[in-house]
C-alpha cells in the first residue's frame, strides 16, 4: 500500500515536471500560440476573401486562366499549386537564415522547380489524361507569381509552421477563383459539370443552346473581371483609386 | 516562307497574352503608363529571342531521349527530359543576369531604361512558356526556335503596348467604382483577346 502511494506521488511529480518542461519548450520556441490560434486562422482565411491572391494581390493569373474550361483540370491544378506552395514555403522558411539575399531568387526558383518536377512526375504516373490536358501549365507553376510572391513576402521572414499555413491559405484562395471560373465556364459552355450533363434535356428541346463562347479563352478574363466586380461591390474597401 | 508563317503565327494567332494568358502578372502590373510598358516589352523581346534558341540547344543536345549520343553510343538510351523544367529556369535566370550585365556595360542608356525590368523577367511566365512551347513544337532547327522566340516577344510587346495606351485613356472615363483598376483591365483584355481571335486561320 505504502509502496503504491509513493509510486503515485512519484508519477504525479514526474508529470508535473513534464508539464513544466513542455511549457519551457513552448515558450522558448518562436510561437506561444496554439496550433490554430486566431492569428494562424487568419493566415488561412484571409487569402480566401479580403486578400485573395488573384483578385486583390493580382498574382498568379498567368497559368490560372487557360485551364478553367472544365472543373476537373482546374481542381487538379489547384491541388498541384497547393502542394508546391506549401512545401516550397516550408523549405524556404527553413533555409531563410542561410540564403544570401543576392542569389535568393535563383535559390527560390530551384526549390520551386524541384517541387514542380515532383508534381509533374506524379501526375504523369497516376493521372496521365489530366497531365496531357494541363500540358505546359504544370511547368508554368514554377513562374507562378503567387508562389514567388509569397516566398519573398512571407516565407523569407516567418517561421516554418506559419509559412506552411500561409502557403495552404493562398493556394486555397487561388483554387477558389479557379473553381468558380471553371464552374461557370463548364456549366454555360458545355452544359456539364465534371463531364456529366446537368442541364435537363427539356431545356435543349425548348430551344436552349450551349454558349460555345464560354469555351474560348477570352471569356475566362471576362468571368474573372465580373468576379472582381462582385467582390469589390460587396467589400468597398478594396476599390482602387484609379 | 515557313519562317514567315511561323513568325506571324506566333505574333498574332498564338499571342502569348491573348491566347495563352502567359505573362499576365507583369502585363497587369506594369501597364499603367506607356513608357514603362515599352521598357518591359523590349526587355521581353530581347530575353525571349536569346533564351528560346539556347533552350532549344539544351533540349536537343542534353535532355531529350537519345540526345546524348554525341558523347558515345553507350549514352544513346539516356533520357533526361524530366530535368527540363529545372534546366530551362536555370538558363533563363542566368541569361537574364548575363543580359543585365552586358547591357549595363555596353549600353548604359538602354540599361537605365530597362534596368528595373530585367530581374522581373526571370519570373515572367511568358519566358518560360516560350521555352516549354518550343519543346512541345518539335522545331527542326535553331533558326525556327529563334524566329518563334522573336515572334512571341513581339506579340507580348504589342499586347502590353495596347493595354497601357488604353489604360492611360481610361483614367478619364467614368468606370463603375468597383470595376476601377483591375476589373476593367480584365474585361478590356478579354475584349482585345476576342479581337485577336479574328486572326485565326490566317495562313501565309
Amino acid at each position: 500500500m505504502k509502496e503504491a502511494n509513493s509510486k503515485n506521488t512519484e508519477k504525479k511529480y514526474s508529470e508535473e515536471e513534464k508539464k513544466k518542461e513542455l511549457i519551457l519548450f513552448l515558450s522558448s520556441s518562436e510561437e506561444k500560440e496554439g496550433f490554430l490560434s486566431k492569428a494562424n486562422r487568419k493566415l488561412l482565411s484571409d487569402p480566401l476573401n479580403d486578400n485573395n491572391p488573384i483578385t486583390v494581390q493580382v498574382l498568379g493569373i498567368c497559368s490560372a486562366l487557360a485551364i478553367t474550361v472544365q472543373l476537373k483540370p482546374a481542381i487538379v491544378m489547384s491541388l498541384a499549386v497547393m502542394f508546391v506552395m506549401a512545401l516550397s514555403n516550408v523549405i524556404i522558411s527553413i533555409l531563410r537564415n542561410s540564403i544570401p539575399s543576392r542569389i535568393r531568387i535563383i535559390v527560390q526558383l530551384v526549390v520551386v522547380a524541384a517541387m514542380v518536377i515532383l508534381v509533374d512526375q506524379i501526375l504523369k504516373a497516376y493521372a496521365y489524361d489530366v497531365s496531357k490536358q494541363l500540358s505546359i501549365f504544370i511547368g508554368l507553376i514554377i513562374t507562378n507569381c503567387i508562389i514567388m510572391g509569397r516566398l519573398e513576402a512571407f516565407a523569407l521572414g516567418n517561421g516554418v509552421y506559419k509559412s506552411f499555413l500561409d502557403g495552404i491559405g493562398n493556394a486555397a484562395g487561388y483554387g477558389l477563383i479557379l473553381i468558380i471560373v471553371a464552374f461557370f465556364r463548364e456549366l454555360f459552355g458545355s452544359g456539364k459539370l465534371f463531364g456529366i450533363p446537368v442541364i435537363p434535356e427539356a431545356f435543349y428541346e425548348a430551344g436552349y443552346v450551349d454558349n460555345g463562347f464560354f469555351l474560348l479563352s477570352p471569356m475566362a478574363l471576362i468571368v474573372v473581371g465580373i468576379v472582381i466586380w462582385i467582390q469589390r461591390s460587396r467589400n468597398r474597401q478594396l476599390i482602387e483609386e484609379n | 516562307m515557313d519562317l514567315i508563317n511561323l513568325f506571324t503565327k506566333s505574333i498574332f494567332i498564338e499571342n502569348m497574352v491573348f491566347a495563352y494568358f502567359l505573362g499576365m502578372c507583369s502585363y497587369l502590373a506594369v501597364s499603367k503608363t506607356v513608357k514603362t510598358a515599352v521598357g518591359l516589352g523590349a526587355a521581353v523581346i530581347f530575353v525571349l529571342f536569346i533564351t528560346v534558341p539556347v533552350n532549344y540547344l539544351i533540349d536537343n543536345y542534353l535532355l531529350q531521349p537519345g540526345a546524348l549520343t554525341w558523347l558515345g553510343s553507350e549514352f544513346a538510351t539516356v533520357d533526361l527530359s524530366f530535368l527540363s523544367f529545372i534546366m530551362f529556369i536555370a538558363v533563363i535566370a542566368s541569361m537574364v543576369q548575363l543580359v543585365e550585365m552586358t547591357v549595363e556595360k555596353f549600353a548604359p542608356a538602354l540599361y537605365s531604361s530597362l534596368g528595373i525590368f530585367l530581374p522581373l523577367i526571370a519570373v515572367n511566365c511568358a519566358i518560360l512558356g516560350g521555352s516549354l512551347f518550343m519543346q512541345q513544337k518539335d522545331f527542326i532547327g535553331i533558326h525556327e526556335a529563334a524566329v518563334y522566340g522573336l515572334g512571341s516577344g513581339i506579340g507580348f510587346f504589342l499586347a502590353i503596348l495596347a493595354i497601357s495606351a488604353i489604360r492611360e485613356k481610361i483614367a478619364y472615363s467614368n468606370v463603375p467604382a468597383p470595376l476601377k483598376g483591375l476589373g476593367i483591365t480584365f474585361i478590356i483584355t478579354g475584349l482585345m483577346a476576342i479581337g485577336f481571335m479574328s486572326f485565326m486561320g490566317i495562313d501565309l
